[in-house]
């Protein structure tokens, strides 16, 4: 594997995926968690108000990597986004109707208002968590992709078992990973509430993520020429899943919620080291896999955004550390709350 | 209705909704962050307590503007893939760079913002409005560098059927960025004024109490604020339309309704046109002011529309065929739009002259009418940015790319008008909704919110013994 421009997009894209995943995933979790840790509406907002700071910043990462894609590559881009329009659509419906409810929902006083947004919260954590899983397990798994590089298939196309299984995954994973987040933010009975549901959840994770490694054993061809970059991120995620039920029976949620994170990464790594050099395979053959040199911009337009995003990213990941930093304390019931 | 239609009136639906809440967001960032630096530097409360009351408003308007961000960046690839194939090379490096350093920063710092009045240091947590105020403009720079190049390409080469970036700097410096740029900002910051002196007028009519000093403070902001920009806007205007005629003759053409070439050419005031025939029916104008405006001298060849179809239709014959057509759809539209853009900027300019007159005559607290006056005109810096874009990007038609590519050839070749009326509906219905729900907010904040810290109890069936405060 030589380290021209093209692979290093591929990995910062990579990078970029790994990051949301990281961030927005406890944020979604914390977002599905709102009705079952949280049953008044003071808890509903220290819960809301835990992740406050953060979801806009970190769903900034999605929007990056949208926007790095496309400038790298932009076939990649135009198949992808084309190709899966109504998943995406839907992606967009959730993240708009979540995005506002935390900024209308304690705005008005009334319980119905603040219901309202409570499942839009709700709802719009959950459906982007399944449907990111549908959407990379649609694109490791292979898409009809015709020689002009067009997506042929349609919504059921995307609907296959082992896709929906990807998404059933990334959805418990980032709830498992949302609550242990949470339980480093929260006091009280929100916090007792939490470690119940973080007992609740770990098996359930460790199961699925084995059935989604064995069924990519026959479904894709994750494991036809395994190599060195995909063996460590199988073995990071593996042994990061396993030491969570290890921490977390020891109460030190976060190295717990270190474990989740390093299982989310290196899930990505297994996924894009599996995809490498393609960007999406094509199920009608593979003479029409897009891949990062046919996908790709011109090498001009490479060196231009590889100089200004090794600038750019750690100066972001430098203020968004220290934001994070600003916010460390746990929340209490008698904390001041802005959302 | 056909496929490209569709997908027409769902970028077109999407992207101005967008930017009902992008210019206040711009320009009311930087108000704030001002009103912070008064209350920093003087320890005057009265400049916090403004600072916390705009801010709330500026924050139900934010929300709105990041949201409907995130349909922009992926709606390209959606919707227009071969578009995107297209032109990815060049158009994509700003999107990402926009989201590298603008986004972040803005999304970053609007939470160390809200969340941060009590954990930082009062410095350190005025820098971060400032940073947001910076950053929601360098993000208005970036995204209109990208869209100068759909106006006006420039430091590329076609190779293999896609254009490809051989000068970046080329690509940043577009002179178009010039002309819109000022444009776009300015008539932010205009929207800010307007929005502010708007409220401020109300509130000082409606509530007579303790907080009036405070709204007149305002309001002087905001006068202040409206008449400097809006003045920069017209000139900065003027200078886009001079452009319009070396580099997109068709769109100014199209403005004035033009059909003909004439030397020189009348400034039209009302004209009811024949689009089929494309001739003029009633056109009211003055003589020469069209050619005044554009070359600054009383002649000068502005070329009509039916001229100008003539002569794309000769150099794109290879192409596209000898009866290809190149004028705009919905001259009309077109037409109106730049006038409703223009009439609404004069309109503004005007009466913040009237509000600076009264204000220097210290009358402007007690001039009832002028009060009274000023609620109203809130709406008229929302007329004049959509119409104004509404010009621009109509205006460009039948080209996506000036003279590169047309709309009809940049649609996904996938999309079934199933799935366009699907999220077409989808979109109009929960932007719908969540249009209410600001209004609603707005106008809750906006006409009767204290300049005070509030305290807002939970819902009443909700028992809790805790009183927080609701900042937000």
């Amino acid at each position: 594997m030589t380290l021209d421009l093209n692979t290093i997009w591929f990995v910062l894209v990579a990078v970029l995926f790994a990051g949301y995943f990281f961030l927005e995933g406890f944020d979604f979790g914390v977002g599905i968690l709102l009705p079952f840790v949280a049953k008044n509406d003071n808890e509903r907002r220290m819960v809301i108000n835990s992740i406050g700071p953060h979801w806009d910043g970190n769903e900034v990462w999605l929007i990056t990597a949208g926007g790095a894609i496309f400038a790298a590559f932009p076939n990649w881009y135009a198949t992808l986004f084309s190709g899966f329009y109504l998943a995406l659509f839907l992606i967009l419906v959730a993240l708009i109707v979540r995005g506002v409810a935390f900024e209308f929902r304690s705005k008005h006083d009334s319980a119905s208002w603040r219901r309202g947004w409570d499942y839009a919260i709700i709802f719009g954590s959950a459906l982007p968590a399944l449907l990111w899983g549908v959407a990379f397990g649609n694109i490791v798994r292979g898409v009809p992709i015709d020689e002009s590089m067009t997506f042929t298939g349609n919504l059921f196309t995307l609907l296959n078992p082992y896709s929906l299984l990807f998404g059933v995954v990334t959805l418990v994973l980032f709830t498992l990973h949302g609550a242990l987040f949470l339980s480093l933010k929260m006091d009280g009975v929100v916090l007792e509430r939490t470690k119940k549901y973080i007992q609740m959840l770990w098996i359930p994770v460790v199961v699925l993520v084995v059935a989604f490694v064995a069924l990519s054993y026959f479904e894709t061809d994750l494991f036809e020429g395994f190599n060195i970059v995909q063996g460590v991120g199988l073995l990071a995620a593996v042994v990061a899943l396993l030491s969570v039920g290890w921490t977390m029976r020891q109460g030190r949620y976060g190295a717990s919620f270190i474990g989740t994170g390093v299982t989310i990464i290196g899930t990505v790594i297994l996924l894009f080291g599996g995809l490498f050099p393609r960007v999406m395979p094509s199920s009608m053959g593979a003479e029409f896999d897009l891949t990062i040199y046919n996908a790709s911009s011109s090498p001009y337009t490479l060196q231009i955004m590889t100089v200004i995003a090794l600038t750019m990213v750690p100066i972001v990941l430098a203020y968004q550390a220290w934001s994070y930093w600003v916010f460390r304390k746990r929340l209490t019931t008698d904390s001041h709350l802005e959302y | 209705m056909e496929v490209v239609d569709l997908a027409r009136l769902q970028f077109a639906s999407t992207t101005l909704y967008h930017f009902i809440f992008v210019p206040l967001t711009i320009g009311l960032s930087l108000m704030i962050a001002i009103m912070q630096t008064q209350y920093v530097r003087t320890g005057d409360e009265g400049y916090k307590r403004m600072t916390k009351f705009w801010g709330k408003l500026f924050l139900i308007n934010f929300a709105m503007g990041v949201v409907t961000g995130i349909v922009q960046e992926f709606q390209f690839g959606m919707g227009w893939s071969e578009y995107s194939r297209f032109v990815g090379d060049i158009f994509g490096a700003p999107l990402a760079i926009e989201a590298l350093m603008a986004f972040f920063i803005e999304s970053t710092f609007i939470g160390l913002w809200i969340f941060g009045w009590d954990k930082l240091p009062k410095r350190i947590h005025l820098l971060t409005i400032w940073l947001v105020a910076f950053a929601t403009a360098l993000s208005a720079l970036w995204i209109l560098i990208a869209n100068s190049w759909m106006q006006n390409p420039v430091g590329y080469e076609v190779v293999n059927g896609r254009a490809q970036m051989n000068d970046f700097i080329a690509v940043i410096t577009n002179p178009n960025i010039f002309r819109q740029f000022p444009h776009l900002i300015f008539g932010s910051f205009t929207t800010a004024g307007f929005f502010v002196a708007a409220i401020s007028a109300y509130r000082l009519l409606r509530t007579q109490g303790k907080d009036n000093v405070l709204f007149l403070r305002s309001l002087k902001y905001g006068l202040v604020f409206g008449l400097a920009s809006v003045m920069v806007t017209m000139l900065s205007g003027h200078f886009s339309g001079q452009f319009l005629v070396e580099k997109q003759p068709m769109k100014l053409a199209a403005a004035e309704a033009l059909w003909e070439s004439e030397d020189p050419a009348g400034l039209s005031f009302f004209q009811i046109g024949n689009e089929e025939d494309r001739t003029s029916i009633i056109n009211i104008r003055i003589p020469s002011l069209l050619s005044f405006l554009t070359y600054d001298e009383f002649n000068g060849l502005i070329p009509g529309i039916n001229d100008l179809n003539a002569v794309y239709q000769e150099e794109y014959a290879d192409v596209y065929g000898p009866d290809a057509d190149y004028v705009p759809p919905m001259i009309w539209m077109i037409y109106w739009s730049f006038r409703a853009m223009v009439g609404f900027g004069m309109l503004m300019a005007l009466i913040s002259l009237v509000g600076l007159f009264l204000w220097s005559r210290k009358q402007l607290p007690n001039a009832k009418w002028f009060l009274t006056l000023l609620p109203f005109t809130i709406v008229l810096p929302y007329i004049a940015n959509s119409t104004g874009w509404v010009m621009t990007e109509v205006g460009r038609q039948p080209w996506i790319v000036q003279g590169l590519m047309r709309t009809e050839d940049a649609i996904s070749p996938n999309l079934t008008p199933t799935d366009l009326w699907i999220s077409l509906i989808g979109f109009t219905v929960v932007y719908g909704a969540l249009a209410v729900a600001d209004f609603y907010l707005l106008w809750k904040f906006g006409s009767s919110g204290d300049m005070s810290d509030e305290l807002l109890p939970t819902p009443s069936d909700q028992p809790d013994d805790l009183q927080l405060e609701n900042a937000y």
